[in-house]
């Protein structure tokens, strides 16, 4: 099926009053961002929508590539005739033989004249249309309350336009309409749908990923950059903070205290990540933690654990379903990338028993023993590298692997 | 000597020897490995199977890496029949199938499942109306080759994979893809396939690899049991250095393969019309199939016969499937074409790849008729030289 434009809704931005404008300009830089891949499209702006002309690009691509950017609701294929009643009628039954209608179908043409100039009212073209197409159609039925199809027709002075498909979109917020946040991703499956919910809230988020080299590998770290890369598809770019915490994470071990040794990692990662936010202005941290997953998930914990940091900790799945949540993963496109089996620095030195209860005055105790603990996390917080991932960003070169010959030549494949 | 046996096995391309022999030099590590040498080798196994997926519209999940066609066939109609036996125990496929395929429904008959062998026309194209009628609720699996490997005819996959999925949706369609790759256009999102089977040695790549592609979704038992390479498919430590080199014929085989076929189309064209006037011939293709598989018989005459009479000239061709030349029994697809016992024994089929030219084919036609001409008086009068 061949379309001239697509008709892209903004969701409950518009409802915002006077940011609405922002927003819709938010979201007007996201799609020529994603569209820069196009060069023949060319984007329309209107109160409260977006019309993308086509101008022979793929409809279904397109459809595809803009039902993903945060702020849009919907969007509709349409077809665009000259502003004249025989050519509209014209347009409409061809429009509609490419569809298949079985017997008893609802419909109804919604028209509206938004050019006034035209000779025939919306309500005269409801008419004017909608009984050829009866004619033609035998199998249809008008129905006027929520009809199967619902043919829209604007009238418009260069043109007129016809849709009756809507395919939703992911909806949200436009892009960082509403701030910045930092985000702990882990390279399992939860962190980076925790990103992208983020994200469709309108939060800007900047990733950070600890990493304990030797003990992880180096495809353990190539695979975050991996995850970040393919979120970068719905922000632009993404910065990754990449924390060495190697040192920070040994000096827990052997203090007597395994069973509480990720209670303590996770607070140093806090800590750690609250200067960086510091530093990057970002105003809460955003974690994958999902109530009850493991132990470090259990409430206690979680109380002990966020104690380590004043900036608001926003869980977006925590109370999701783990099944949901690997749903999303597989939607959004991380889940294969997640599943990779590469050790994480979570998973190293992990006690046969880790407390899921752990009490906030011994672990506050085993801390103030550490003498070296505030010396260890500034360094890892000094030793920090900072990386801008994009969609197109080449990884074995921001992986840092010492400057051999790259392990995948191009001309072999 | 000119070679025009590239449905037994095509040349390597040059590039793809290359390749591979850095690779082995470069990367023997073992992709299970946990140390560098591994996760290098992991690494390019991966993009091996990016690029392959590629090549076929697939996620690089779908693709599970197999020794060869033969496996491959194995795989999927074995596999999906033990995997899916409390769906039910009913296959479908023809009598005219690849011996891998045709023995891997024998097998399963022996074991208690119950096989319909669809018929095919004069031309070698499925009743796609036989078909129909012959799947069941109970009908786990229909297996249909794209091109066949003695005449080169072409199966509507498309149809065949409506028809199948219109009366059973949850049977599930597996192609034997081997010949058609490279050569014809390949599109198993259409074809509706579930399962595919290819292997590198058909498309100028290594011997001893090829693809299977599952459908994400569809599970098979596997017949290998082992490690967890392949997705459980398929235990073995994975050949990288093969699978590169296949990675690359593939993508080259895509690529090519308009080209090629416009190219083929040019010889076989010339090639159909005149070995067609030559004296005796009895012609087992037609121009609806595939343009680089031609299949002749000359009656009365040991197709052994004409294959040496032929090197004698320069010439390499091969009598019915590589994979059954040696046995001298008359063509089982042929015969299902309905023809009789002296066509469907004298068999001699010719195969183009991609270096081929027009004066190649000239040249195979007067080594053809010389070698006829010494032959006449023993050649059978058929009449039919369609």
């Amino acid at each position: 099926m061949t379309y001239d434009m697509l008709l892209l809704r903004f969701g409950e931005i518009t409802l915002k009053g006077r940011n609405r404008n922002r927003f819709e300009k938010t979201v007007y830089t996201h799609i020529k961002a994603v569209l820069k891949p196009y060069p023949k499209v060319h984007i329309i702006r209107e109160y409260g929508r977006l019309y993308v002309e086509l101008n022979g690009e793929s409809a279904e691509e397109l459809t595809q590539v803009l039902r993903k950017v945060f702020g849009i609701v919907s969007v509709s294929p349409v077809r665009v005739c000259p502003v004249d009643l025989d050519a509209i009628i014209e347009t409409a039954l061809d429009f509609l033989s490419e569809r298949e209608l079985p017997e008893g179908t609802t419909f109804k043409v919604n028209a509206r004249r938004v050019w006034k100039a035209f000779p025939h009212s919306s309500q005269e073209m409801n008419h004017l249309v909608g009984s050829p197409v009866l004619r033609a159609y035998p199998n249809l039925k008008v129905q006027v309350k929520q009809p199967e199809i619902e043919l829209r027709i604007e009238v418009r002075e260069n043109g007129a336009y016809l849709y009756y498909e809507t395919i939703p979109g992911v909806a949200g917020f436009p892009l960082g309409s509403n701030g910045k946040a930092m985000l702990l991703l882990s390279g399992g499956i939860d962190s980076p749908v925790a990103a992208w919910a983020a994200m469709r809230r309108g939060l800007e988020i900047e990733c950070v990923h600890f990493y304990s080299y030797p003990y992880t590998s180096q495809l353990a770290k190539e695979k975050v950059i991996e995850l970040t890369r393919i979120l970068s598809r719905y922000a632009g770019r993404i910065k990754l903070h990449l924390v060495p915490f190697t040192e920070v994470q040994t000096s827990f071990v052997g203090n007597g205290q395994d069973n509480m040794i990720i209670t303590l990692m996770r607070r140093a990662m806090l800590r750690i990540t609250s200067a960086l936010a510091e530093r990057s202005g970002a105003l809460a941290i955003v974690t994958g933690d999902n109530l009850g997953q493991v132990a470090s998930q259990t409430l206690a914990s979680m109380n002990v654990i966020g104690r380590a940091t004043e900036l608001p900790i926003l869980r977006p799945l925590v109370t999701m379903d783990k099944n949901d949540i690997v749903n999303q993963a597989i939607e959004i496109g991380t889940y294969e990338t997640s599943i990779l089996p590469y050790e994480d620095c979570c998973t190293l030195f992990v006690p046969k028993s880790p407390t899921t209860n752990p009490n906030l005055h011994v672990v506050e105790r085993v801390e103030a023993s550490l003498e070296r603990l505030p010396e260890l996390i500034e360094a890892a917080i000094a030793a920090t590298e900072t990386v801008i991932i994009k969609p197109d960003t080449d990884i074995s070169r921001i992986s840092g692997k010492e400057s051999r010959e790259p392990v995948v030549q191009e001309e072999w494949f | 000597m000119i070679y025009w046996d590239h449905a037994g096995t095509t040349p390597p391309d040059d590039d793809v020897v290359s390749t591979m022999a850095e690779v082995m030099k470069k990367h023997y590590g073992n992709p299970s490995a946990l140390h560098q040498y591994g996760e290098e080798a992991a690494k390019l196994l991966k993009k091996a199977r990016e690029v392959c997926a590629a090549a076929l519209e697939a996620e690089p999940s779908e693709i599970v890496l197999t020794s060869g066609a033969t496996e491959g066939n194995n795989m999927a109609i074995k596999g999906a029949a033990l995997q899916y036996k409390s769906r039910g125990k009913h296959l479908i496929t023809t009598r005219t199938e690849h011996p891998s395929v045709y023995e891997s429904f024998r097998q399963l008959e022996q074991l208690g499942w119950e096989v319909t062998y669809v018929p095919v026309d004069a031309n070698g194209r499925v009743d796609v109306q036989a078909l129909a009628d012959a799947v069941r609720k109970d009908t786990v699996l229909v297996s249909i080759m794209h091109v066949n490997n003695e005449t080169g005819a072409v199966q509507p996959l498309m149809e065949i994979g409506q028809t199948v999925k219109q009366r059973n949706h949850r049977t599930l369609f597996h192609i034997d893809g081997v010949q058609g790759f490279g050569k014809l256009e390949v599109s198993l999102k259409n074809w509706q396939a579930d399962l595919y089977t290819l292997s590198a040695h058909k498309f100028n790549g290594p011997r001893g690899i090829g693809v299977l592609y599952v459908r994400r979704g569809v599970e098979l038992f596997p017949l290998m049991s082992g490690g967890q390479q392949e997705n459980g498919h398929r235990a073995g430590t994975e050949n990288v250095a093969a699978a590169v080199g296949m990675a690359k014929a593939m993508r080259l085989g895509r690529e090519r393969q308009p080209e090629f076929y416009r190219q083929a189309s040019l010889i076989r064209n010339k090639l159909l019309q005149e070995i067609a006037d030559i004296p005796g011939t009895v012609m087992n293709s037609s121009r609806e199939g595939a343009p680089h598989i031609m299949n002749f018989s000359y009656p009365g005459v040991k197709p052994e016969v004409i294959v040496h009479a032929l090197e004698e000239l320069g010439m390499l061709v091969s009598t019915k499937s590589a994979c059954s030349s040696k046995l001298s029994e008359p063509s089982r697809v042929l015969l299902e074409m309905g023809k009789d016992m002296s066509i469907a024994s004298s068999g001699i089929r010719i195969s183009l790849g991609r270096h081929h030219r027009l004066e190649d084919a000239e040249r195979l036609i007067d080594a053809l008729k010389t070698a006829t001409g010494k032959l006449r008086p023993f050649i059978e009068r058929k009449g039919t030289t369609n």
